[in-house]
């Protein structure tokens, strides 16, 4: 009986770890953020349009923002830009944009302000990371990386990978709903 | 001592143009000398130690000690400055955690959330060894062919 049994039960051991950690729609790169529940890090940064102006969350209180992590070195930013544009035209909530200079400044600054003069700007305000701190703050370690912060200040939710339609209805809309601002 | 290649690295940076902007990290600069490392070896020697212990994000199976990425170029200088201003091990392993989550540490601590990671090699030698006892108990029970 033990004979039989066994081996059995190691081979469907086997079978539940591989459907779980072959699933090819379990996307491996996706980490879960430690930021989710937590007070949103606070910064205080320049304006990408404006070097003297500052652009700080700490303004954003009481509200719901959207907070989106780009930079002109990235690819996938631009394929996302057609859809945080549409985003924006609804005005649901603003999308503050933090502009990540991997080159810590060189040249990163004017890039961003022609990227967004040419292709135009859904950003309520854009903060520009010289030094990438803010980023390391917010746990980010790709782009673009998008965040949700509710009323209270608090990240509630975060998405990797370029924005679409679909993924702003489908996770982010019901969020904002529930967080209080109706859409 | 520190003095020496901090004068030594002023007079690099005047001398050449751009060195100051594009490789010296600026905070940091007074206590590194002209190879970017951390002018105290024991500040160097814990840095290397850390540095190899953190996991880098983007390139998920090399450490940020190893990796040529943009956020590891910038990890590796939070990880300077924290050690410069004197904080633990510890403090800078649980700034790295508070944002990345346990997945940056490349040996995470012992918790009930990673006890099955820790004790798996253990779980699996005591199993295996059992086997191997069992079946060459019963072998040795049994006649010999010829």
């Amino acid at each position: 009986m033990w004979k039989f049994l066994l081996p059995f039960a190691a081979f469907v051991a086997l079978v539940v770890l591989f459907v779980f950690g072959l699933n090819p729609s379990r996307d491996i790169h996706a980490l879960p953020s430690p930021l989710i529940g937590k007070p949103a890090p606070q910064f205080a940064l320049t304006d990408v349009n404006d070097p003297a102006g500052v652009v700080s969350n700490s303004t954003l209180k009481g509200q719901v923002y959207v907070l989106n992590v780009w930079g002109t070195w990235c690819a996938e930013c631009r394929v996302e830009h057609e859809a945080l544009l549409a985003i924006s035209q609804q005005h649901v909530v603003p999308i503050i944009g933090i502009d990540w200079s991997i080159d810590h400044g060189l040249g990163e600054r004017d890039k961003a302000k022609q990227w967004l003069e040419r292709l135009g700007n859904p950003y309520a305000q854009v903060a520009f990371d010289k030094e990438g701190r803010t980023i390391i703050d917010w746990g980010v370690f790709g782009a673009p990386e998008t965040f949700l912060v509710d009323r209270d200040g608090k990240v509630i939710y975060k998405f990797i990978s370029p924005m679409t339609q679909e993924v702003w209805e489908k996770e982010f809309l019901p969020r904002i709903a529930a967080a209080g601002k109706g859409v | 001592m520190s003095r020496v290649s901090f004068a030594g690295l002023l007079t690099f940076a005047l001398a050449v143009p751009g060195f100051g902007g594009a490789f010296a990290e600026p905070p940091a600069a007074a206590a590194l000398d002209a190879h970017g490392q951390l002018a105290n070896p024991e500040l160097q020697a814990r840095f290397e130690r850390i540095a190899k212990e953190l996991r880098c994000l983007v390139c998920q199976n090399e450490s940020i000690a190893d990796s040529n990425a943009d956020l590891a170029r910038d990890l590796r200088r939070q990880v300077r400055e924290m050690l410069i201003a004197g904080q633990s091990d510890d403090a800078i392993f649980k700034f790295m955690t508070d944002r990345y989550g346990e997945f940056v540490r490349f040996a995470p601590p012992l918790t009930p959330k990673t006890a099955l990671i820790w004790g798996a090699p253990f779980v699996m030698l005591l199993l295996g060894g059992t086997i191997i006892y069992r079946v060459a108990r019963q072998r040795s029970r049994m006649p010999l062919d010829e």
